[in-house]
C-alpha cells in the first residue's frame, strides 16, 4: 500500500494541501507560450521554477522544450530582478533569436514587484531588442489561481500585445483551444478545415510539442501561430473560446479591444459539445456541415449504441482540470455512466454548480469540490468505490492500493503516450475515448471473471 | 573550422583543435557573457604533480542563456531530504515547489514492513495564496503543521521555504520551535528559499546543516555489527543504494545510515555512532562529513561504487581504514566472485562500444563517477561538466583554500561545530592516522574529476543549451548524458541521450550488478536500429524516382 496513511474518514484541512490536484501559473503560461511560432519562454523568477516547468511539460510530452530564465539571485531578489532581465533579453536575443520572447513571472517577481512592460521599456530604449521582435508579458503569480489560470493569463497576453483593429471585419474566425493537448488542436483545427472555415487558433502547439524526429533538432519548430496571424485577429468576425477557465479571459479581453463577438463553449469532449461546438462554428461561419463529420459523429454513436450496456451505471470518479471536467462529466453522463467523486484543485463556486446540474439525474449522491485535492479524492473513493477513475498520472498510486481500473486523462500524464498524437476532443476523440474506457473496463472484466464465465465474445 | 561544420560524418577526434572548439563557442555570446563563460569551459591539462588547470565554478547563471540548473529547494528538499521516508516533508510556499518535487526523483525506499511510516509517495504543501502573501503564511504553517501531525502522527515535519517565504517575512524556524514543543515531536525548518546561492548546491549546504544541528547525534544506541561505516551522498536513485547495501553487506561491513536513499530518522540520529564516513556524491554531503568528524572524531574518505573498478577499490579502502585480515580476506573474496559476470559481459559490449565517444553533463558528482563506467567498456569521454559543482569537484580539495566565496553565495550559513564535550572520540590515533598514510591512504580526499580527464578534452561548467547543441555538432559523440530537460533536444539531432539523473527509469548502476546494467543499457543505445531511420528512402534517393520499373 503506497498511500497506505490515507484514512478513510474525512477530516476537515484549512491549511494543509495533500497531494494536489493542479500545480501553479507559470507552467501553464510556458505551455501556452509555446503555441506561438518562433516564440522563446521566459520565466522571470529564480531559476528552479523554468528547471522544474521545462521538466514537467518535458516530461509529459518527451519532447524538448525551452526556455529562458532571469537566474535571480539573493540580491536581486531584494532590489528587483531589472537588471536581469535586460540581461536575460541581450543574451536571448543574440544567441537563440527567437521572433517574440513571452516572459511571465513567478512568486518570487510578483511578491517583488516588477514591472515587467517598463523593463522591457528599457531594454528597447537601450538597444537591447532587434527591429521586428518583439516581448510580451503576463503576470503569473503562483499564489493566485492554477496552472490553468497561468494559460489563460498569458493567452490573454497574447490579444494584449497582438491583436489590432482597423475597423473592418474579415470571415475569419478566432479559436482559442483552451489548455488542450496538442492533437486536440490539431483535431480542432482539422474540424474547423473539414467545415470550410478560415480560423486562427491561438495558442497552438500542435508540430511544437509532438513534433516528429528528423534528425534535427530546430530551436523553433514548424508549428505555432505566427505573429502575422496575431496581429489578424482583432478583425476576426468572431472567437470561439473552449474552456471558460482557460480561454474566456482571452475572448472577453479581444472583445472589449476589437469588438470582437465571442462565444463560449465547453472543450468539445463527447457527443453533445462537440454538437454544440460544430453546430457554433457552422451558424457564425454561415457554411453547411459536410457528410465527412457526419459520418464521424454517427461512427461515435454506433460505437455508444453498441456497448452501451458495459458503460450503463459504472461509477466513475474524476481529478483533473475544471473545463476538462466539466465537458467529461456530460459525456459520461449522456452515455448513463455515474461520475460520482469529483474534484479539481482550481477553485471556484461555479464549477461545483455547473457539476451538480450536469449530475443532477443519477441517482446517487455525488460529490464535487473545487479546490480539492487528490488526498481527498482518494478519501472518497474509499468511502464510495468506484468501477473507473480518471485522472493524471498521480492516479496511479490510489489505482494500484484500491485495485480500480484507471485511465490517464488530463495533465500531467509522465508514465504513457499518445496524449499528444492522438485527440480526446471532437466526435474523434470521443471514440478514442470510448476505446480506452471499454478497454479498461473489459480487460477488468477478463482479469475477474470466473472461469465459467470468461467471455470469448464481448 | 572546416572539420567543425562538416555535419555529415563523424570527424576524426585528433583534426579537431579544442582551442578553436572553445572559440567557437564563445563566438555567438554578447562580450561580457563570454568573459564569463570563458571561465568555465577549460580546456583540460594536466600538470606532474596531478594539477588541472582553475576552472569558474559556482557562479551565478546568465540570464536567458538556458541553463539546466535548479535552485537551492530542490537541492535540499528535492535532493538530500526528500528520500527520508519518515519525516512529514512540508513545503511552505505555493503549490509548484511541492508539486515538481513530488516523486519526480526516484529516490527507492523499502521500509521493513507495511506498518513502517512511508511519506515518500505523498506530497505536503501550506499552498500559499494571495492573502497569505499579503498578510504573512505563519499563521497557516502553524495549522498545516498541525493538522500533518493528526493526520499522520509522524516522528518528525520539516518545513522547507520557497521564494516568497523569506520575501515575506515568515520566520519558519520560530514556527517550528513552537510546534515542537507543543507536539512533543521533532520540528524544524529550512530557509532554503530558491534564490539563495546560485544553484542547488546551497540547498544541499542548508539542508546539510539543518539535519546536523536537529537530528544528528540524538540517539546514542549502539548498532550491532562489525566495521561501522555510513554511506553518505548515496540517494538510491533506481536502487543503487540497495546494490551498495547488498554487496557491502556480503562483506560484512554495517551500514548505520544512509544519507539519504533509503534513510529513516533514526539512522540520522544515530549516525555519529558508526567509525567511518564514506562519501560518495562529494558536492551535497561533504559538509556533515566535515561537521562529523569535528563533532564526534569520526574520519572520511571518498569512496565510488559507480564502476565495477571503483567499487572494487572503495572495498579495498574501506577494508584498508579498518585494517582487519578477515574483512580484507572476505573483501578480495566478494570481489572476486562479483568480477566474473562483470568481465563477461564488459568483453562482450566492448566489441560493439569501444573507442565511441561520451560526453557527460550532469548535476554535481556523476559526470565524474560515470566516467569510470564509460572506460570500462572501452569508451573515450571527450567532454563533461557539472551543473553546479565547485572548483574542489573540478580540480580537487587541494584547491579549497583557494576558493573565494563570491557575493551570492556568502549568505549560506557556515556553522562552527566544536567536539562533543561527551562524545567526542577519535576513531584513529594520530600514529595510526600516520601509519595508513605512510601506505597511501588519504583521508578527507577527493582528487577532482579534471586530474582523471585526458588532456585536451573540454570541462565545461553549467552548460548552456547553445553549448550543448554545438558540441554535439563537432563531436558527434556516441551518447550524450545529461538530464530529461535536454534529453529530446540530443535525441532529436540523431544522437543517443542517456538521463544520469533518473537513468530513463532504469537502474541501478552502482556496484557490480549495477555496472553490468549500465553496459548492456549503452551498449543497447548506442547501437540502437532506429538511427539508421531516419531518412526515408525517398529522401536519400529522390533522383532515381522517375525509373519506371519494365525499363
Amino acid at each position: 500500500m503506497l498511500l497506505r496513511h490515507t484514512p478513510k474518514e474525512v477530516m476537515e484541512r484549512n491549511a494543509l494541501t495533500i497531494n494536489p490536484a493542479k500545480t501553479c501559473q507559470p507552467i501553464g503560461a510556458m505551455y501556452a507560450s509555446l503555441g506561438i511560432h518562433g516564440c522563446l519562454p521566459h520565466s522571470h523568477g529564480s531559476q528552479g521554477c523554468c528547471a522544474y516547468h521545462r521538466s514537467a511539460l518535458t516530461r509529459h510530452y518527451k519532447e524538448p522544450v525551452m526556455a529562458g530564465t532571469s537566474s535571480f539571485t539573493e540580491g536581486a531578489s531584494v532590489f528587483g530582478g531589472q537588471a536581469n532581465l535586460i540581461q536575460a533579453i541581450d543574451t536571448i536575443f543574440s544567441v537563440y533569436d527567437p521572433e517574440v520572447i513571452a516572459v511571465h513571472t513567478t512568486c518570487l517577481s510578483e511578491t517583488i514587484g516588477d514591472d515587467i512592460p517598463q523593463i522591457a521599456r528599457k531594454a528597447e530604449a537601450e538597444g537591447k531588442i532587434p527591429k521586428g521582435k518583439f516581448i510580451i508579458h503576463a503576470n503569473t503569480p503562483s499564489y493566485v489561481g492554477t496552472h490553468v489560470t497561468g494559460f489563460a493569463n498569458m493567452t490573454k497576453a497574447m490579444v494584449t500585445y497582438f491583436a489590432e483593429s482597423n475597423g473592418k471585419r474579415s470571415e475569419q474566425i478566432n479559436i482559442i483551444p483552451g489548455y488542450v493537448e496538442p492533437s486536440d488542436m490539431e483535431e480542432i483545427g482539422r474540424i474547423a478545415g473539414e467545415l470550410g472555415i478560415k480560423t486562427v487558433m491561438f495558442p497552438d502547439t500542435s508540430n511544437v510539442l509532438n513534433r516528429p524526429q528528423t534528425g534535427k533538432f530546430e530551436m523553433y519548430p514548424k508549428g505555432g501561430v505566427t505573429v502575422g496571424a496575431l496581429k489578424t485577429i482583432g478583425e476576426s468576425k468572431a472567437t470561439v473560446a473552449l474552456g471558460q477557465t482557460a480561454s474566456w479571459p482571452a475572448a472577453r479581453a479581444l472583445d472589449v479591444k476589437c469588438n470582437v463577438h465571442c462565444e463560449l463553449l465547453d472543450l468539445p469532449i463527447g457527443l453533445k459539445a462537440t454538437d454544440r461546438f460544430i453546430d457554433t462554428l457552422r451558424t457564425i461561419a454561415g457554411v453547411s456541415v459536410p457528410d465527412s463529420i457526419n459520418l464521424d459523429r454517427g461512427r461515435l454513436l454506433d460505437i455508444i449504441t453498441d456497448m452501451h450496456q458495459y458503460f450503463y451505471q459504472k461509477k466513475v470518479a474524476l481529478v483533473g482540470d475544471p473545463d476538462q471536467l466539466v465537458a467529461l462529466t456530460e459525456f459520461l453522463v449522456s452515455i448513463d455512466m455515474w461520475p460520482i467523486h469529483i474534484v479539481t484543485g482550481t477553485t471556484g463556486k461555479k464549477f461545483e454548480a455547473k457539476i451538480q446540474e450536469l449530475t443532477r439525474e443519477i441517482p446517487h449522491p455525488v460529490n464535487v469540490k473545487a479546490g480539492g485535492d487528490m488526498f481527498l479524492f482518494h478519501q472518497w473513493i474509499k468511502n464510495d468505490p468506484v468501477d473507473l477513475m480518471m485522472g493524471n498520472t498521480y492516479v496511479k498510486y490510489i489505482s494500484r492500493d484500491e485495485d480500480i481500473p484507471f485511465i490517464r486523462f488530463g495533465f500531467p500524464i509522465l508514465d504513457r503516450v499518445g496524449h499528444s498524437y492522438f485527440p480526446t476532443v471532437g466526435y474523434r476523440g470521443g471514440m478514442r475515448l470510448l476505446e480506452k474506457i471499454l478497454d479498461t473496463l473489459l480487460d477488468r472484466q477478463d482479469r475477474d471473471s470466473p472461469e465459467e464465465s470468461f467471455e470469448l465474445v464481448m | 573550422m572546416a572539420a567543425i561544420d562538416d555535419r555529415s560524418a563523424a570527424p576524426e577526434i585528433e583534426s579537431i583543435d579544442p582551442n578553436a572548439v572553445k572559440k567557437e563557442l564563445l563566438s555567438k555570446y554578447p562580450t561580457k557573457v563570454a568573459r564569463k563563460r570563458a571561465k568555465q569551459i577549460i580546456i583540460n591539462k594536466v600538470g606532474d604533480d596531478c594539477a588541472a588547470p582553475e576552472i569558474g565554478a559556482n557562479s551565478r547563471a546568465i540570464p536567458g542563456i538556458i541553463t539546466q540548473r535548479g535552485c537551492s529547494y530542490a537541492g535540499c528538499k528535492g535532493v538530500v531530504l526528500g528520500p527520508t521516508r519518515d519525516f512529514v516533508n512540508l513545503t511552505h510556499g505555493p503549490i509548484g515547489c511541492g508539486f515538481y518535487s513530488w516523486l519526480t526523483r526516484r529516490n527507492q525506499t523499502r521500509p521493513p514492513t507495511l506498518e513502517d511510516p512511508n511519506f515518500m509517495p505523498y506530497c505536503f504543501s501550506t499552498d500559499l495564496q494571495d492573502e497569505d502573501i499579503v498578510f504573512g503564511g505563519e499563521k497557516k504553517l502553524r495549522a498545516a503543521i498541525q493538522e500533518a501531525y493528526d493526520i499522520f502522527r509522524p516522528k518528525a515535519i520539516s518545513v522547507f521555504s520557497t521564494c516568497p517565504v523569506g520575501l515575506i517575512g515568515d520566520d519558519v524556524h520560530s514556527v517550528a520551535k513552537e510546534m515542537k514543543e507543543k507536539l512533543g515531536i521533532n520540528v524544524f525548518g529550512f530557509s532554503c528559499e530558491g534564490y539563495k546561492g546560485v544553484s542547488q548546491s546551497a540547498g544541499h549546504h542548508i539542508a546539510n546543516n539543518g539535519i546536523f544541528k536537529h537530528v544528528v547525534g540524538l540517539d546514542d544506541t549502539q548498532k550491532e555489527g562489525k566495521y561501522k561505516i555510513n554511506l553518505l551522498g548515496e540517494y538510491n536513485i533506481g536502487g543503487d543504494g540497495f546494490e551498495i547495501d547488498r554487496v557491502l553487506e556480503k562483506c560484512g561491513i554495517t551500514t548505520v545510515s544512509t544519507f539519504s536513499g533509503n534513510s529513516t530518522y533514526d539512522q540520522f540520529a544515530n549516525a555519529h555512532t558508526a567509525d567511518l564516513n564514506t562519501i560518495m556524491c562529494h558536492r551535497s554531503i561533504n559538509y556533515v562529513a566535515e561537521m562529523m568528524e569535528k563533532k564526534f572524531g569520526i574520519p572520511w574518505i571518498k569512496v565510488n561504487f559507480t564502476g565495477a573498478g571503483s567499487a572494487a577499490k572503495s572495498l579495498r579502502k574501506i577494508a584498508k581504514y579498518f585494517d582487519d585480515p578477515e574483512l580484507i580476506a572476505t573483501v578480495e573474496k566478494v570481489i572476486a566472485e562479483e568480477m566474473v559476470e562483470v568481465e563477461k559481459v564488459q568483453a562482450e559490449v566492448r566489441q560493439r562500444c569501444e573507442g565511441k565517444l561520451a560526453m557527460l553533463f550532469v548535476g554535481g558528482s556523476r559526470a565524474h563517477h560515470y566516467q569510470d563506467l564509460f572506460a570500462e567498456m572501452g569508451m573515450k569521454t571527450i567532454s563533461a561538466g557539472y551543473e553546479f559543482a565547485h572548483r574542489d569537484d573540478y580540480e580537487g580539495r587541494r584547491v579549497l583554500p583557494d576558493i573565494k566565496v563570491d557575493a551570492d553565495s556568502r549568505n549560506i550559513e557556515e556553522l562552527h561545530i566544536d567536539p562533543d564535550p561527551d562524545r567526542y572520540r577519535p576513531r584513529k590515533s594520530a600514529e595510526q592516522i600516520e601509519e595508513l598514510a605512510a601506505k597511501g591512504f588519504s583521508f578527507k580526499d577527493y582528487e577532482g574529476m579534471m586530474p582523471d580527464m585526458s588532456d585536451g578534452t573540454l570541462v565545461i561548467d553549467d552548460i548552456s543549451q547553445y553549448e550543448t547543441e554545438r558540441m554535439l555538432e563537432i563531436y558527434k559523440p556516441a551518447i550524450f548524458c545529461a538530464g530529461i530537460k535536454e534529453k529530446y533536444a540530443v535525441q532529436k539531432k540523431g544522437i543517443p541521450m542517456k538521463q544520469l539523473h533518473s537513468y530513463d527509469s532504469g537502474g541501478p548502476y552502482a556496484g557490480f550488478k549495477g555496472a553490468v546494467n549500465f553496459y548492456r543499457e549503452i551498449d543497447r543505445m548506442v547501437n540502437c536500429k532506429v538511427w539508421s531511420f531516419l531518412k526515408a528512402p525517398w529522401q536519400t534517393n529522390p533522383e532515381l524516382a522517375a525509373t519506371y520499373a519494365c525499363e
